[in-house]
């Protein structure tokens, strides 16, 4: 059995409906990538797993529960913590401050606290008195993976991480990788840097107009199967 | 009476408006929310303590103990299932609600009180005056005073210092990525709320105790309360205490010209201020 399913989700802005039945699954101690061009679903995906978006409560399950109508604050308590797109810092809040809220609703022993996320992202305990918000873009963005980590969660999901980074930073911040699949947590990473997806993903799925259009190991996979699955087939 | 006398008595009125003000502040700063209530609950919670003094025999500080997880309570309650409803990116319901509470409170409190003038009977207390100096200070504005600088302190401390401080700024900052974190925003405004009326009691109890009370009085110690807070800027405790002296000490100084210019002083101060400062002496810098 999967950790995190989809089952023919569903999702909705009001009259608009942004997802049409999507099947997604993720394995214990796996990370599966979801890619998409802009637009395609993959944050309305993100925030229906989150609670964020409420949805029938049978779409989702997580380890054998329903949480499919569950709110933010009940799946975070299960463990399926969130690094949000755009990173949402908190700003009236200090870098140690954003770190430590991450475990407001869930504060479970596990490898991760505030001594082993600034291991991994010295930078940040150098600026741990500084207001989140003054960072650069790529020590927010450590700061948005630290905070969902202090959760110590079973599932970390990440909407585009590599969203308005440089390369070189984008490397930084996925040298982290091995460390939190290390720490037990199983991963869903939504990227639109396919390159990057392939690489750490052991499941890929690729979005189109709220439905997905392929799925696969990376190995199994090709160029122009994604190329068509990300722009339609007569593209 | 002397400069320095009035100057003193002034700083001490401010304290009691401090306590007036800080409830307001601390709602405001965590959900945009103007309670027009406010000054209806400080006199509910004035006949709540005096209900247990005279009807209990109760000493007026062991009532106010009391009162105050009462009135956490009914804070608690009010936010959790009235005010949330009316939060939103209208500011109209909030204000028409709060606005239709304090008439609510207002005639019920009339109903259950009479129009009466009351008292919080303190006993000796409420003569008794200490030497500081050249300069006799009632023990009474002194102990409002200390209140004042205390729960300031207080606010600031659960602000700024405890968990339950991070998540009232996180939630005020974005309730949606609050969510994200495990905190259920309905709940944090209501515990916001409910403090705010834990500050109320205190104010009511002084309130009560300095000078006479009837059930119509909250509205004016609403618009003090607001002075207070503007002159302060919005989202500053500190400033919120700075503007309670500003309007106390020009108040005592508008009396002691005259007595007629008593409130009219005080307003003028603010408008002064604003002039000046129309963002209130210390805004906070995110908004
Ligand atoms: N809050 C919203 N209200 C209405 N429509 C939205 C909202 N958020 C996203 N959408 C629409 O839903 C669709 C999917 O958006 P999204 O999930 O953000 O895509 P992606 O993350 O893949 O770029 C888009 O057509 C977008 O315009
Ligand atoms: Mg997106």
């Amino acid at each position: 059995m999967a950790l995190l399913e989809t089952r023919s989700l569903t999702a909705s802005y009001g009259d608009f409906q942004a997802l049409f039945g999507v099947d997604v699954r993720l394995e214990e101690g796996q990370t599966v990538a979801i890619i998409g061009a802009n637009g395609a679903g993959k944050t309305t995906l993100m925030r229906s797993i989150s609670g964020v978006l409420r949805n029938a409560l049978d779409q989702i399950s997580f380890d054998g529960r329903e949480i499919g109508g569950l709110s933010a604050p009940d799946v975070v308590a299960l463990g399926v913590a969130m690094v949000p797109e755009g990173r949402k810092l908190f700003p009236s809040l200090t870098v140690e401050e954003n770190l430590l809220i991450g475990r407001y609703g869930r504060a479970v022993e596990g490898f991760w606290s505030l001594e082993t996320i600034y291991e991994m992202f010295p930078i940040l305990k150098e600026r741990r008195n500084n207001p989140g918000t003054a960072l650069s873009g790529g020590q927010q963005q450590m700061v948005a993976i630290g905070r969902a980590l202090m959760s110590n969660p079973r599932v970390l999901l990440c909407d585009e991480l590599s969203l308005g980074l440089a390369p070189v930073v984008i490397k930084d911040i996925y040298a982290a990788f091995p460390k939190i699949k290390a720490s037990g947590a199983s991963i869903i990473i939504v990227e639109q840097d396919i390159g990057q997806a392939l690489k750490v993903a052991d499941q890929v799925y690729c979005m189109m107009e709220g439905r997905i259009t392929l799925s696969g190991k990376p190995s199994e996979i090709s160029r122009e199967q994604i190329h068509a699955a990300y722009f339609g087939a007569h593209a | 009476m002397s400069v320095l006398d009035t100057l003193i008595q002034g700083i001490l009125l401010g304290g009691l408006y401090t306590l007036f003000a800080a409830g307001l502040a601390l709602v405001f700063g965590i959900m945009r929310l103007v309670n027009l209530a406010h000054g209806d609950l400080i006199v509910m919670a004035a006949f709540l303590i005096l209900y247990l003094v005279t009807g209990l025999g109760l000493n007026p500080f062991v009532a106010a103990l009391i009162a105050m997880p009462v009135m956490f309570g009914i804070g608690w309650a009010l936010q959790y299932f009235v005010l949330n409803r009316t939060l939103g990116p209208d500011i109209l319901p909030p204000l028409l609600v709060t606005f239709g509470l304090s008439i609510v409170i207002q005639n019920g409190l009339l109903q259950g009180f009479s129009a009466d003038s009351r008292r919080i009977p303190i006993g000796p207390l409420e003569s008794a005056s200490i030497n500081l100096g050249p300069i006799a200070v009632g023990v009474m504005p002194l102990l409002t005073f200390a209140s004042a600088v205390l729960v300031i302190v207080a606010l600031n401390v659960i602000f700024y210092r405890t968990s339950l401080g991070r998540a009232f700024r996180a939630t005020s900052d974005d309730k949606v990525t609050a969510g994200l974190m495990g905190i259920r925003p309905d709940n944090i405004f209501a515990i916001a709320t409910g403090l705010a009326l834990v500050v109320a009691t205190i104010a009511a109890l002084y309130l009560g105790a300095r000078a006479n009370f009837d059930p119509t009085i909250g509205p004016a110690r609403l618009i003090y309360a607001f002075e207070a807070v503007i002159i302060g800027g919005l989202g500053s405790f500190w400033g919120t205490l700075v503007g309670g002296i500003i309007i106390g000490v020009a108040q005592t100084f508008g009396a002691s010209i005259n007595p007629e210019w008593q409130i009219l002083a005080g307003h003028v101060a603010f408008l002064i201020v604003l002039l000046f400062r129309p963002r209130g002496l210390f805004p906070r810098a995110v908004d």
